[in-house]
């Protein structure tokens, strides 16, 4: 273990205590060899800038995670409070909007580096190899990134939320037999509504992060299992050209590359901020929804099947799609990883990203195109924008229970009951307090005579907690039973 | 079975040895892992910033502003010979929550005839206290404190007079700042 050759110096003495303490801490831990373990993973062929996508992906999960937790901090979950909580986030708290924005671009720049990952694995034949689980678990991870960035797109619950999901869910009632069954499961209803917004929540906080956490840890696991693949000409089994550690030149690169995102994410976010458009309303029939720019080439494809051959285009072909590039490393045997000699795979590859392509500029196009699309989506851009002008509006929340009397005898008892001082033991209309019970649905318990009489000369009960005899004329009097008989 | 540990050895440092020549390159890479190390931690304090501001926001943000409530016009009190009861409207905020609610308040004249707004609220334990015209002052009915038409303690159990609003006069229309204050002190103390 401890060679004499290894070190000039006898560990004991004249060592830092900083020294001393890496030394203590890794004798109960283990730490440092965990850290060469990390650091001097070996990279066949040296380090590339073609490699850093994967960490700069674990790095922007973990900024997703940051900013999310803290975002949780003022986020209400419900249909009541969700758009005030995210607009008190953007336009009231310190840092608000800044942090809502870099967590909306940062899910942005995790779906095109996740795009640059996956382009960079497949064109480097890198899934070569006794590599199927770790591919298949990258699916599952592409799969998952996908689905956080549906489920949060409902949370600000505003106009484009709302709709953009309504639709979204919508798509899955073409799924036959259990289609409709699976809509109202994700909804948790028939309708759009506080149920949904808080199974997204749960999705997009609890368990989708949870199941990610799970298959990273996999996918980091097998890849260190299976080796790095190196460059296209090494032999992805048993790579035979000279190696580099990982630390100091591909962690470098990888950290450039993190810090150079920081830098653009950063400044997006501080530049252009993410809107909030005004708030979802369920009743509005002309608004136009446009899914995040990612979904858009998916938003078109699936206007192009209508009828019965929308099972197709919905089900059976995305379902090749997805079985053929999971099901990839077992059907593309062969240990050729040069792209030029795998014309057939790459070119299917080439296509469909060159459909997806296709696709988002045709929707680009048509809504141009169509003046009556155009303007309604340029009326929806002005809404947002006057929404994000208008100051932050905080929720008015009426005293519970404390609904408008229903007469004008209740209405004058109200204002004896707060003239009176009844308020200060009893609360605001009657809520209750620490001092003294509620009054809500007293009526219920006691009739008018039998409130006069309490108000007149209270029980002992009432005596022991501090009430007072009330002396009123009868009219008043009659006023303030009525008002109580009203506390519903 | 031995009387004290053996020092702490490094652990496998025959593994980093093997890959890399260690004596020519670990001063090298000591200066560029401290280089790393020194710019990530730059880096991760500039990002926590925005964090650590949008964590103390509700600790740090300047308290709401001063919300004044209408109590009613000039005019209306010129005349009063004793106090009268008004109720104003107040808000509070609460993070993104606005509650309103109506308290009652007076409007006395003090001894050199000029307006005054009182909170109703007693300064002993806080009920509502009433304006009592026959006696010509303002009895509490939870422990009879009393005070004379201006707020002035008069007897009782409250440690004050009653506590005056900071009160203007805007376009002819009287407005009061509704306040609450620590009760059973002898000292006024705004508390909310």
């Amino acid at each position: 273990m401890n060679e004499p050759g290894a070190s000039n110096r006898s560990p004991e003495s004249n060592d830092s205590v900083v020294a001393r303490l890496i030394r203590w801490n890794d004798a109960r831990t283990g730490l440092n060899s965990l850290l060469h373990d990390a650091l001097d993973e070996p990279i066949p062929g040296g380090a590339k800038l073609a490699y850093v996508f994967g960490s700069a992906l674990l790095f922007l999960f973990l900024s997703q995670i940051v900013t999310g937790v803290f975002l949780a901090m003022y986020y209400v979950p419900s249909a009541d409070h969700a758009h005030t909580t995210v607009s008190y986030i953007t336009k009231e708290v310190s840092g608000g909007s800044l942090l809502r924005s870099i967590h909306s671009y940062g899910s942005s720049a995790i779906v095109i580096v996740l795009l640059l990952h996956i382009i960079q694995t497949f064109v480097y034949g890198s899934y070569k190899g006794r590599r199927e689980l770790l591919w298949v678990v990258g699916c599952i991870l592409f799969a998952l990134m996908l689905g956080m960035a549906f489920t949060g797109y409902l949370l600000p619950w505003d106009q484009k939320a709302y709709f953009a999901t309504t639709v979204g869910t919508n798509i899955l009632s073409e799924i036959p037999l259990v289609g409709n069954w699976l809509k109202q499961l994700l909804r948790g209803g028939t309708e759009m509504g506080t149920l949904t917004l808080s199974r997204f929540f749960v999705l997009h906080v609890f368990l989708i992060p949870a199941l990610i956490f799970l298959f990273v840890a996999q996918h980091i696991y097998l890849f260190r299992k299976s080796g790095a693949a190196g460059p296209v000409s090494a032999d992805p089994t048993n790579p035979n050209l000279p190696s580099e550690p990982f630390y100091p030149k591909q962690l470098v690169m990888d950290m450039g590359f993190a810090l150079l995102i920081v830098i653009f994410v950063g400044l997006l976010a501080w530049k252009i901020p993410v809107m909030l458009g005004p708030k979802a309303d369920p009743s509005e029939t002309v608004f136009l929804p446009r899914p995040e720019w990612y979904y858009i080439p998916v938003f078109q494809y699936l206007k192009y099947w209508k009828g019965w051959t929308s099972i197709v285009g919905i089900l059976v072909i995305p379902g090749i799609l997805g079985l053929l590039l999971v099901g990839l490393p077992f059907l593309d045997r062969s240990l050729e990883r040069r792209p030029w000699k795998r014309p057939l795979s790459v070119g299917a590859f080439a296509a469909v990203f060159a459909a997806l392509g296709f696709f988002g500029v045709q929707s680009h196009r048509q809504d141009e195109k169509n003046p009556g699309v155009a303007t309604q989506l340029e009326k929806q851009r002005q809404h947002e924008e006057e929404f994000m002008k208008e100051p932050f509006q905080p929720e008015l929340v009426g005293a519970s229970g404390g609904a408008e009397p229903t007469n004008a005898l209740a209405g004058k008892g109200q204002t004896l009951f707060t003239a009176q001082g009844c308020n200060s033991c009893h609360g605001d209309n009657g809520v209750g307090t620490a001092a003294a019970p509620k009054l809500i649905g007293v009526g219920k318990k006691f009739d008018s005579a039998k409130l006069e009489s309490l108000l007149k000369s209270p029980n002992s009960a009432m005596q022991l907690g501090g009430m007072e005899a009330v002396d009123l004329k009868q009219a008043d009097l009659d006023a303030l039973v009525n008002y109580l008989q009203s506390l519903k | 079975m031995p009387q004290t540990l053996p020092p702490d050895k490094p652990r496998g440092s025959g593994h980093a040895a093997s890959s890399t020549p260690d004596l020519v390159s670990r001063p090298r890479r000591s200066f560029l892992a401290g280089l790393l190390t020194a710019g990530t931690a730059g880096v991760g304090a500039l990002l926590a910033v925005p964090v650590v501001r949008f964590v103390l926001h509700p600790v740090l943000a300047k308290t709401t502003e001063k919300s004044w409530s209408d109590v009613g016009t000039v005019d209306e009190f010129h005349s009063i010979t004793a106090p009268v009861q008004k109720l104003v409207q107040i808000e509070q905020l609460d993070g993104w929550r606005r509650t309103l609610s109506q308290k009652p308040v007076y409007v006395v004249k003090d001894s050199a005839g000029q307006l005054v707004v009182l909170s109703a609220v007693c300064t002993h334990l806080g009920c509502t206290v009433p304006w009592v015209d026959k006696q010509n002052k303002f009895i509490c009915p939870c422990h009879q404190a009393m005070f004379d038409p201006a707020g002035k303690l008069i007897g009782g159990p409250a440690p004050r007079g009653m506590d005056v609003l900071p009160m203007k006069i805007e376009q002819g229309m009287l407005k009061v700042q509704y306040q609450f204050f620590r009760q059973l002190t002898p000292k006024k103390e705004v508390i909310a």
